[in-house]
Parts: structure tokens; C-alpha cells; sequence
């Protein structure tokens, strides 16, 4: 069963139901034992970078989530929860991620050109840069649902697929056991559900 | 690049969809959930649902709806009607609604839009303007276009983004209803005004309204629209055709 990490940023709700969607059984939990019994984590999160990495430390999930993807335990961050595996972050000062991946996340302020809206809301395509198995059923262009304001970058190790939004942007990433999507998969309609259904496959 | 969002919107009353909808193959045609799906299947980039409805009885019966439309649809959902209070945020954002729109609630207290966008971000937060023209001035309506506010509406919305909000949608009252088409200099001052997406509501009447919108005024980011999605008169996917064949970039 795929446990859907709870450490008090978000909501939960859509994701746990494009997973029941899909016919996969998943629990949503903040405790450390419940959450070992699980055969994948979905490391979700929306809202501030600081404020979710604080989060997990003071709840001492960071550790636990290190420790998961070290010993081979299928992980997968979503949108804030993509850019928490990474070193760190520049929003709004500097904070420090996971570390899992290596790369880091920067402002799309003053990088874009001025007639493109920041935050990067709506539906855009994807370009795979390299295999991952998230990607098995469904096809280069298909567009899925961003909302964020920062981007990950020099994260090429794990890079799996961009999309453009004046600049080219870290979509999703791969790397062994450790994925993670920008984009919202469970808001992402059927394509969305077929990258969830990807994952599930390799949880069992 | 960013694709265009089409967006069809709901407006429910009970628990029940108003406004009669007529399709085929639709057991229940005013079935939130049936109606949201159907949407959904064919190509629609969002869903609007507006919680018209009066009593709280009726309000409790439009989360549960939510709750189940959230359930079996997969793609962002805006709720507004009735959002007065942050609680009211709380209740909608709890059954699945990942944008919640305020409108008459914001007039009311413009303070709610800092904390709305506080507490759950910009993103979630989206101002809904009914805007009319009066002596050649921009005014803001409130309860649902019925009542002149007497506030110029360009510094309005500008202020409301200021505070916070990530989204405007602009309903034009001069253009709803008349399927004249979207009122092109309205949105412009819009467009001119803020730097976040902007949703061109009020006078679609055929596809060709969408691709004069896109065309006219890149910076419109999405249309939104209610009865000729829900009378069949523009279907989505001939609709999403139609805008690719103008170079218009849509997610098909």
C-alpha cells in the first residue's frame, strides 16, 4: 500500500482520491511506523518552501524520508514535495531541502521574459530527456497542470522531462528510486492518472 | 508553451445544476457530479462551480456535491458563491476545491483576500469581478450584478491583486447573456492593468468569439463560459479544434 506522507501542508483529499481512482489502496499518515509498512511514499506539499521544510524536520520525517530513499523504497515528491528532495532553495532567502537529489530551486522572477505571468498556472506539455518509467503510458507533448512560482535547476543527474514556459523548466525528475513531478499528477486529468498508475506499478 | 484553458461553469442550487442542460447520453442532466464528469471527459481544462444557493441546508448539500464531484474528476476546481468568511475557504479547500473565488465576500472585506492568500496562497485565491458600464465608467456590481458598488472597477481588481488574489475572472455584465461576444475592451483594461492570469467570462456565443479573444488579447489566459457549453451549442472538443486550427495552443 502507497502511503501519502501528512506533515501539515496541504490538502490531501485530491491526491488520495486519484490514487482510490485508479483502483490503488492508500494511506495518509504522519506517523514514522505507520508509514515504514508502506510500499512507496508520495512526499506531497504546497505553500512555502521554509515553512514545509521545517516541517518535516521538526517532525523528524526528514530522516525518515532519507532513509527510505536510501534503502530503495520507490519515493515520489509532487510539486513542493518534488523541490523538498533537492539541496536547497532560494525562496525567499536560502533554506536547505532533502538533499536526495542534487540540484536546487530558484525564483522564476527576473528570469522570464516581462510578458509572461508569474505564477506558471495551466496546462503545458512535456519533453522527455530521458526514460523513466512514470512516463511508460503516456506520450511526449501530453500537457499536465502546473502552479508554482520557482523552478528546479542543476538538477541534470535526475532530470527526466521539461516543459517551457519562457524558459526551458524542470518538469519531472528520476532517478533509481526517487521521483518527483513539478506538475500536479492528480489534477493532471488522465494523463495525470496514468503517471499515478506508473508509479503504483512500481510499488509492488 | 501554455495552452489556453477553456473553462465551462456551473451553477448550482441545492445540490441540483440550474439552468436546464440538454445532452445525450446524460442520465441525469442535473447531476453536479454526471455534468463535471461529462466536462471533464471532454476536454474541459477546469471546472467553475457557483454555490447559488440560499439556505444552509443547501450549502451543507453543495460540500457533500463537491466532495463527490472532487471524488471523480481530475482536474482543478474553482468554487465560489457564498465565500464570506476563511472558514468558508477551509470548508470548500477540504472537499477538493483547489481555487476559491470570491466576489460579493470580498467587496464586503477587502481584508479577506490578504488572509485567504496568507493562509493558502495566491494560487488559491481568485477575484471575481461583475463589472457594467455606467455613464462610460468601469463600475464593480455586487449580489450577483444586482447591485452598483459605485467603485471603478479597474483600480478595484488592481487592488484586489495587490492583496493577494492570483487570478481574476471578469464577467462583463454588458456582454452576458447577449452572445455578442467577450467584451474585448473591458478585458483590455484588465489585461493592461494586472500582471496574473485574467478569465474572460459574459458574451461567448460561437467558437469564433473564443478565437477572436485569444487573438485580440494574448494575455487572456482562459474563457469561461455556461449556457452554450451546457445547450450543446459549442462543444469542447470542436471548439478546442477550431482554436488549434487558428494557431491557438489548446490541450487536446
Amino acid at each position: 500500500m502507497i502511503g501519502i506522507i501528512d506533515y501539515g501542508v496541504g490538502n490531501l483529499f485530491s491526491l488520495k482520491s486519484s490514487f482510490e481512482a485508479i483502483g490503488e489502496e492508500v494511506f495518509v499518515s504522519g506517523d514514522k511506523e505507520e508509514l515504514k509498512k508502506a510500499s512507496g511514499l508520495i512526499l506531497p506539499g504546497v505553500g512555502a518552501y521554509s515553512d514545509a521544510a521545517e516541517k518535516l524536520r521538526k517532525s523528524g520525517l526528514d530522516d525518515f524520508v532519507r532513509e527510505c530513499a536510501r534503502e530503495g523504497k520507490p519515493l515520489m515528491g509532487i510539486c513542493l514535495g518534488m523541490q523538498l528532495l533537492f539541496e536547497k532553495s532560494f525562496e525567499y532567502g536560502e533554506h536547505q531541502g532533502l538533499g536526495i537529489l542534487k540540484g536546487q530551486v530558484v525564483p522564476m522572477e527576473g528570469k522570464l521574459p516581462q510578458s509572461l505571468k508569474i505564477p506558471h498556472i495551466g496546462w503545458n506539455g512535456l519533453k522527455f530527456t530521458k526514460e523513466c518509467p512514470l512516463f511508460e503510458n503516456i506520450t511526449e507533448g501530453d500537457c499536465v497542470y502546473f502552479v508554482h512560482s520557482y523552478y528546479a535547476v542543476d538538477c541534470e543527474e535526475s532530470l527526466a522531462s521539461t516543459t517551457e514556459y519562457g524558459e526551458i523548466m524542470t518538469a519531472a525528475v528520476c532517478k533509481d528510486n526517487v521521483y518527483g513531478c513539478q506538475f500536479h499528477p492528480e489534477k493532471s486529468g488522465k494523463v495525470g492518472l496514468e503517471i499515478l498508475r506508473s508509479f503504483s506499478k512500481l510499488c509492488k | 508553451m501554455i495552452t489556453k484553458r477553456i473553462i465551462p461553469c456551473l451553477d448550482v442550487r441545492d445540490g441540483r445544476v440550474v439552468k436546464g442542460v440538454n445532452f445525450q447520453g446524460l442520465s441525469d442532466v442535473s447531476s453536479p457530479v454526471e455534468l463535471g464528469k461529462f466536462y471533464s471527459d471532454c476536454g474541459a481544462d477546469e471546472l467553475v462551480f457557483y454555490d447559488i444557493t440560499a439556505s444552509a441546508e443547501g450549502r451543507a448539500l453543495f460540500t457533500d456535491i463537491l466532495r463527490q464531484v472532487a471524488k471523480t474528476i481530475f482536474i482543478p476546481l474553482t468554487v465560489g458563491g457564498g465565500i464570506n468568511t476563511l472558514d468558508d475557504f477551509d470548508r470548500v479547500l477540504k472537499c477538493g476545491a483547489d481555487k476559491v473565488s470570491v466576489n460579493s465576500g470580498a467587496i464586503r472585506n477587502p481584508d479577506l483576500i490578504n488572509a485567504a492568500a496568507q493562509k493558502y496562497g495566491n494560487q488559491c485565491v481568485v477575484i471575481s469581478a461583475d463589472v457594467k458600464r455606467v455613464d462610460g465608467v468601469f463600475r464593480v456590481f455586487a449580489k450577483g450584478g444586482r447591485e452598483n458598488t459605485g467603485m471603478e472597477a479597474i483600480s478595484w481588481i488592481k487592488s484586489c491583486v495587490e492583496r493577494g488574489a492570483g487570478e481574476v475572472v471578469l464577467n462583463s455584465i454588458d456582454t452576458d447573456g447577449v452572445k455578442g461576444g467577450f467584451d474585448i475592451e473591458m478585458l483590455r483594461a484588465v489585461c493592461d492593468a494586472v500582471n496574473v492570469p485574467v478569465i474572460a467570462s459574459g458574451g461567448a456565443g460561437c467558437a469564433e468569439d473564443f478565437v477572436k479573444l485569444f487573438n485580440t488579447l494574448p494575455k487572456v489566459d482562459a474563457g469561461l463560459a455556461a449556457s452554450i457549453f451546457h445547450f450543446g451549442e459549442v462543444s469542447i472538443p470542436e471548439l478546442k479544434k477550431i482554436l488549434k486550427e487558428n494557431n491557438i495552443n489548446v490541450r487536446l
